[in-house]
C-alpha cells in the first residue's frame, strides 16, 4: 500500500530507517538497557497481576494525592536521564583536551546538553514541584481534593507524554542541538532542518498545557477551597508560595507556548517572526523566552522556600519568624520576577540606562530572598532543632543558596556580566540554586512528606548518606566551574585547547561522580524503607510533630483525606489544636460526596502525543487523524455525566474506626 | 568614584586565596576588563559584608539551639520583632542601594557603545585621538575581521596596537555568536542583520585567546583566535604582512568564505571589495536568491 511515494509521505513524512541510530553504539545500548528494563517492569506487572490495580488505582485516578505521587515519581525518573547526561558532559569535558576529541563528536553532545536544561527543568524541577503542591496544597488547606480533578490528572499526563516524547527522541530521530532555549536563527529552519528542534517544541508545548491547566487547579483549589476559618493570612508558608507559584505559571506560561507557537510557524509554514530576513527578528523571541523564562525560576524556587519555611518551624519546635513578612516577601518575588527577563541578555546591546534599570530590578529581589534568609535563621533562634534530614537538607541549602545567591546579584550588574556572561560562572550560579535551592528543596520536601504520602519514614541512615554525597558532590563538581569562569571558560564547549584548564574540570567530573553516589544511595534509601516498613511505620499521622493540618489526617490520608472539614484558628493549625487538647471526632459520620476516576485525560495525552509525534515527522495523514480522534476524545468526554459518587457513611465509619485503634494501640 | 578605592585592601584577600590559575577576568591587561573585574571584586566585597554574618550565625545557631542543648533559652511562641524585622529587611536594602549605585554608573561608564574616556587608571585618551575600527563578521564558525582604514582583512586572527582605542562594529552572517577577548573587554553577541559596538584598548602587548562565547552550532567549540597586543611598529608590520601575501576578498569570495567550515587556518587578505561589511550587515552578502523587491530597497546604496 505504501509503495506510491505520495502516499507514503502523507503516512511516514520524513521518517525513514535512517533515523533509528543503529551507528551510534552510545544510544543502541541506552536503547537496549531501556528495553530490557521496559520488559522487566511489563513481565513484572503481568505476574504480579497489577494491571488492573495500575489502571484503576493510578493511572485513572483523579485522587489529588496519587497523581501529586505520579508527578514526584516522574521527577524523579526523569533525574535519572537528565543526570546521565549532566556525567556524560563532565566526562566529555574532563578528557577532551588538546589532540583527544573526547567521546563525544559535536552532533551527540550538542544534544546531550540540550537535553539536559530541557529535561532538568521541565521534567525534572517541573513535576517535583507541581507534585508536592498538588499532594500537600489540598491537605495544608483542609479540602478533600483539588478544584478541578478531572483536569489535575490530564495534566499529569500531559506533562507525562511530553517526557514521553523527549525520551523518544533520543531512539527515534534526535533532539535539539541548540540549547535548552533553542534561540532562533539557530533554531530556524535554515540552521536546524532536522527533528530535533521539532521534537523540543511539541514537547514542550503538550507539556505546557499540562503545566498550565495545573496551575489554573490549584489557584482556584486555594482561592476558594480553604477550610473554614483559614484566611488568607492564616494559610501555611507553603500553600501561600504554591499560590504565587501557579500565579505565576497561569501569568507566563501562555508567553511560552505562544513563543513555541510562532517558532513552530516559522518553521512548518515559513513565516518570518524570528528569521533573519523580511523583517524577522530573533531577538523578539529571546526577549519572549525570557519573559517566561525568568518567571519559570521564580515558579521553581518559591515552592522549594516554602518547604523549607515548614520545614525549620517543625524541626526547630517553633512557629516560624516572621510570617507576614515571609508572605509579603513571597509576594515581592512573584510581582518583581516579571520585571527582570532582560538581565538574561545584557550582552546583546541594549543601552547603559536599560542594563542599569534591569540589574538594579534584578539585585532588588534580592531582599525579600534576604528577607526570607533571617526569617528562617530566626525560627531556629531560641528553638529545639531536631537535625532530622529535611532539616540537614534545609541547613545545607542556606548555605550553599547564600553563595548562589551572591553569585547572582554579582551577575546582575551589567558589566560584570559582560565578563561572565556565558562562561562557567554563570553555569555554576545557576546549578548552584537550582541544585542548592529547588532541587535540596524537592528532597527536604520529599523527606519531609514521605511518611504522610506512604506511611512510613524514610530510612535515615541512606538519607544521610544521600545528603553528604549531594552537598560534597556539589561543591566539587560547580566550584570549580566558578573559577574556571573567571578564567575566561565559556560554556557549551565540546573541546578545549588549553591543557592548563584540565584539572579543574577534572574535579567537576569527581563532583558528579559523588552526585552520582548521592542519587545511588537515594535509590537504596527507597528501597531498604520499603523492605523495613513495619518498623518505620508512622502510626499517629504525625511523625515529625508538624504544626499544619496536614499533620492531623491519617498517615497516609484516606481518601476523603478528612472525614469532617476542619475549622482554623491560627496559622499553625494543627500545632494550635494539640495545644487545645484536641479530640478526633468518633461518631456522626456522614457519607462523603467525591469525584469518580477516569481514563479520559490518559487517552486525550495519549492521542496528544501521537498528534505531536505526526507532526514531528510531518506526517499529515496521521497527525490530521490523531487531531480529530482528540477533539472528538474531548467531546465524547463532556457526554460523560458519570463523574461523581458517594463514599457510604458505613465505609467512612470503618475507616476512622480503623484509625481510632491504630491510634488507641500505639499510645 | 572614590568610595571604591577604600576596598583596595580587600581585593587581595580572593586573590590570594586563586593565585596559581590564571584568573583572567580578575587580572586582565586591558582597561576596560581591568574596571570590569574590579567591579566583579568590589561586588563580591559588598555581598560578602552580609553574607559572611548569616553564614556564621547559621552555624551559631544551628549549634546553639540543637535539640540536646536543654540549657539554650526555648521560646516556642516567640515568632514576631518589629526592630529585627526592621532590620532584616534594611540590612540587605543598604547593601543594594550601595550596590544599585555602583550599578548605574558603572554600567553607564562601562556601556560598550560608549566611546573610551581614558586609556587606563592614570592616562585620559588625548584629545583627538583617532580609534583603530575593527568590523567585526562572525561566520559558520570563524571570524573575519576587517580593518576598513588599513584596506585588509583577516580570518580568525586580531591585532591591534596597545594604547590605542579599538571601535568594534560586530555582526554575524547566520547564527548569533557573542565576540568575546576576555583579557581585553566584556563580550558582546554578534547577531545577523544587527550591528553591536564595543569600544575598548589593549594595554599590553601579548598573545591573547578570543572566542565566541555563545553556542553557534556544530564548530562552536573550535570557534578561537588570537588577539595579539603590539607596538606601532609591529602592528604596521602586521598590516604590511596581511598587504604582502595576501588575496583579495571580493563578494564571491566572501560566499565562499561563509559556507560553514570548522578550525580555520589564519588567512589574510589584501583588499576587501568596497562596502562588504555593510553588504553582510544588511543581509545584502548573503547569497540567495531573495525577493527582488526588498533586496533592491536594502541592498540598494552598496554596490554589488
Amino acid at each position: 500500500m505504501l509503495d506510491h511515494p505520495e502516499l507514503k509521505r502523507l503516512v511516514l513524512g520524513r521518517l525513514t530507517w535512517d533515523a533509528i541510530p543503529f551507528h551510534e553504539p552510545i544510544l543502541l545500548w541506552t536503547f537496549v538497557a531501556v528495553a530490557l528494563g521496559a520488559a522487566g517492569v511489563v513481565a513484572a506487572v503481568t505476574y504480579y497481576r497489577l494491571w488492573g490495580v495500575l489502571w484503576r488505582d493510578w493511572i485513572t485516578s483523579i485522587d489529588h494525592k496519587k497523581i501529586g505521587i505520579m508527578y514526584v515519581i516522574l521527577g524523579l525518573v526523569m533525574l535519572l536521564r537528565g543526570f546521565s547526561d549532566a556525567i556524560m558532559m563532565r566526562a566529555q569535558q574532563a578528557i577532551s583536551f588538546g589532540h583527544s576529541m573526547g567521546y563525544l563528536p559535536p552532533h551527540h553532545y550538542d544534544q546531550i546538553f540540550t537535553a539536559h536544561g530541557v529535561i532538568m527543568i521541565f521534567f525534572v524541577a517541573m513535576p517535583l514541584v507541581t507534585g508536592l503542591m498538588n499532594f500537600i496544597v489540598p491537605l495544608q488547606i483542609g479540602a478533600r481534593d483539588v478544584a478541578f480533578p478531572f483536569l489535575n490528572n490530564f495534566s499529569f499526563w500531559m506533562t507525562t507524554f511530553g517526557a514521553a516524547l523527549v525520551m523518544m527522541s533520543l531512539f527515534v530521530g534526535e533532539f535539539a542541538r541548540t540549547g535548552w532555549l533553542a534561540y532562533p536563527p539557530l533554531s530556524g529552519i535554515a540552521s536546524s532542518p532536522d527533528v530535533g528542534v521539532d521534537y523540543y517544541i511539541w514537547s514542550l508545548q503538550i507539556a505546557g498545557v499540562g503545566t498550565l491547566l495545573s496551575g489554573i487547579n490549584l489557584i482556584a483549589t486555594i482561592v476558594k477551597m480553604r477550610a473554614p476559618g483559614m484566611t488568607l493570612m492564616k494559610m501555611p508558608v507553603f500553600t501561600w508560595t504554591a499560590l504565587c507559584t501557579n500565579v505565576l505559571i497561569v501569568a507566563a506560561f501562555p508567553v511560552l507556548t505562544a513563543v513555541l507557537a510562532l517558532l513552530a510557524l516559522d518553521r512548518y509554514v515559513g513565516t518570518s517572526f524570528f528569521t533573519n530576513d523580511f523583517g524577522g527578528n530573533p531577538m523578539m523571541y529571546v526577549n519572549l523566552i525570557w519573559i517566561w523564562g525568568h518567571p519559570e525560576v521564580y515558579i521553581l524556587i518559591l515552592p522549594a522556600f516554602g518547604v523549607f519555611s515548614e520545614v525549620v518551624a517543625t524541626f526547630s519546635g517553633k512557629r516560624l519568624f516572621g510570617y507576614a513578612s515571609m508572605v509579603y516577601a513571597t509576594v515581592v518575588i512573584t510581582i518583581l520576577s516579571y520585571l527582570v527577563w532582560l538581565h538574561h541578555f545584557f550582552t546583546m546591546g541594549s543601552g547603559a540606562s536599560v542594563n542599569s534599570f534591569f540589574g538594579i530590578t534584578t539585585m532588588i529581589i534580592s531582599i525579600p530572598t534576604g528577607a526570607k534568609m533571617f526569617n528562617w535563621l530566626f525560627t531556629m533562634y531560641r528553638g529545639r532543632i531536631r537535625f532530622e534530614l529535611p532539616m540537614m537538607w534545609t541547613i545545607g541549602f542556606m548555605f550553599t543558596f547564600m553563595i548562589g545567591g551572591m553569585t547572582g546579584v554579582l551577575l546582575a550588574v551589567p558589566p560584570a556580566d559582560f565578563a561572565l556572561h556565558n562562561s562557567l560562572f554563570l553555569v555554576a550560579h545557576f546549578h548552584n540554586v537550582i541544585i542548592g535551592g529547588v532541587l535540596f528543596g524537592m528532597l527536604a520536601g520529599i523527606t519531609y512528606w514521605f511518611p504522610k504520602a506512604f506511611g512510613y519514614r524514610l530510612d535515615p541512615f541512606w538519607g544521610k548518606c544521600s545528603f553528604w554525597f549531594w552537598i560534597t558532590g556539589f561543591w566539587f563538581a560547580f566550584m570549580p566551574l566558578y573559577v574556571l569562569g573567571l578564567m575566561g571558560v565559556t560554556r557549551r564547549l565540546s573541546h578545549f585547547e588549553d591543557p592548563s584548564l584540565q584539572i579543574w574540570f577534572q574535579i567537576a567530573a569527581f563532583g558528579a561522580v559523588l552526585i552520582l553516589l548521592g542519587i545511588l544511595s537515594f535509590i537504596v534509601q527507597l528501597v531498604v524503607s520499603f523492605r523495613r516498613r513495619e518498623s518505620l511505620r508512622d502510626t499517629t499521622g504525625d511523625p515529625w510533630d508538624g504544626r499544619t493540618l496536614e499533620w492531623s489526617t491519617s498517615s497516609p490520608p484516606p481518601a476523603y483525606n478528612f472525614a469532617f472539614t476542619p475549622r482554623i484558628h491560627d496559622t499553625d493549625t494543627w500545632a494550635d489544636m494539640k495545644r487545645q487538647r484536641y479530640i478526633r471526632p468518633q461518631d456522626g459520620f456522614n457519607a462523603i460526596h467525591m469525584p469518580k476516576n477516569t481514563g479520559a485525560g490518559f487517552v486525550l495525552a495519549a492521542l496528544s502525543a501521537v498528534c505531536a509525534f505526526a507532526l514531528i515527522w510531518q506526517m499529515w495523514l496521521p497527525a490530521g487523524i490523531a487531531f480529530v480522534a482528540l477533539l472528538s476524545a474531548i467531546i465524547v468526554h463532556t457526554f460523560n455525566y458519570d463523574r461523581d459518587f458517594h463514599i457510604p457513611a458505613d465505609e467512612v465509619v470503618r475507616v476512622e474506626n480503623a484509625r481510632t485503634h491504630l491510634l488507641a494501640a500505639h499510645v | 568614584m572614590p568610595s571604591l578605592k577604600n576596598f583596595r585592601g580587600l581585593l587581595l584577600l580572593p586573590a590570594a586565596l586563586l593565585t596559581g590559575c590564571d584568573l583572567v577576568l580578575l587580572n586582565p591587561s586591558g582597561a576596560v576588563a581591568a574596571q570590569q573585574g574590579h567591579l566583579i571584586v568590589v561586588a563580591t566585597v559588598l555581598m560578602l559584608l552580609i553574607v559572611v554574618p548569616v553564614m556564621g550565625l547559621i552555624v551559631l545557631f544551628a549549634w546553639r539551639y540543637r535539640n540536646s542543648n536543654s540549657r539554650a533559652t526555648y521560646a516556642p511562641d516567640w515568632d514576631h520583632s518589629t526592630q529585627l524585622e526592621l532590620l532584616i529587611w534594611a540590612a540587605p536594602l543598604l547593601i543594594i542601594i550601595a550596590l544599585g549605585a555602583v550599578t548605574w554608573i558603572s554600567t553607564h561608564t562601562l556601556d560598550p557603545y560608549r566611546p573610551l574616556q581614558r586609556l587606563d587608571a592614570r592616562r585620559p585618551v588625548a584629545a583627538g585621538t583617532q580609534p583603530l575600527t575593527v568590523e567585526v563578521v562572525a561566520l559558520d564558525w570563524k571570524w573575519l575581521f576587517i580593518y576598513p582604514e588599513q584596506g585588509i582583512a583577516v580570518v580568525n586572527d586580531l591585532a591591534a596596537p596597545v594604547d590605542v582605542p579599538i571601535t568594534f562594529k560586530i555582526t554575524a552572517s547566520s547564527v548569533m555568536n557573542s565576540f568575546f577577548i576576555p583579557t581585553l573587554a566584556g563580550q558582546i553577541y554578534a547577531m545577523p542583520g544587527m550591528q553591536t559596538e564595543l569600544h575598548a584598548v589593549m594595554n599590553h602587548p601579548g598573545d591573547y585567546d578570543g572566542f565566541s562565547a555563545n553556542y553557534s552550532g556544530a564548530g562552536f567549540s573550535g570557534m578561537r583566535f588570537k588577539f595579539h597586543g603590539m607596538s606601532a611598529g609591529d602592528f604596521a608590520g602586521w598590516v604590511q604582512k596581511a598587504k604582502a601575501d595576501g588575496k583579495v576578498l571580493g563578494r564571491a569570495d566572501y560566499l565562499q568564505l561563509q559556507q560553514p567550515s570548522e578550525r580555520e587556518p589564519v588567512r589574510r587578505y589584501a583588499t576587501v571589495a568596497t562596502g562588504l561589511y555593510d553588504a553582510i550587515l544588511n543581509r545584502c552578502a548573503t547569497g540567495n536568491e531573495l525577493t527582488p523587491g526588498i533586496r533592491d530597497h536594502q541592498c540598494s546604496t552598496t554596490p554589488n
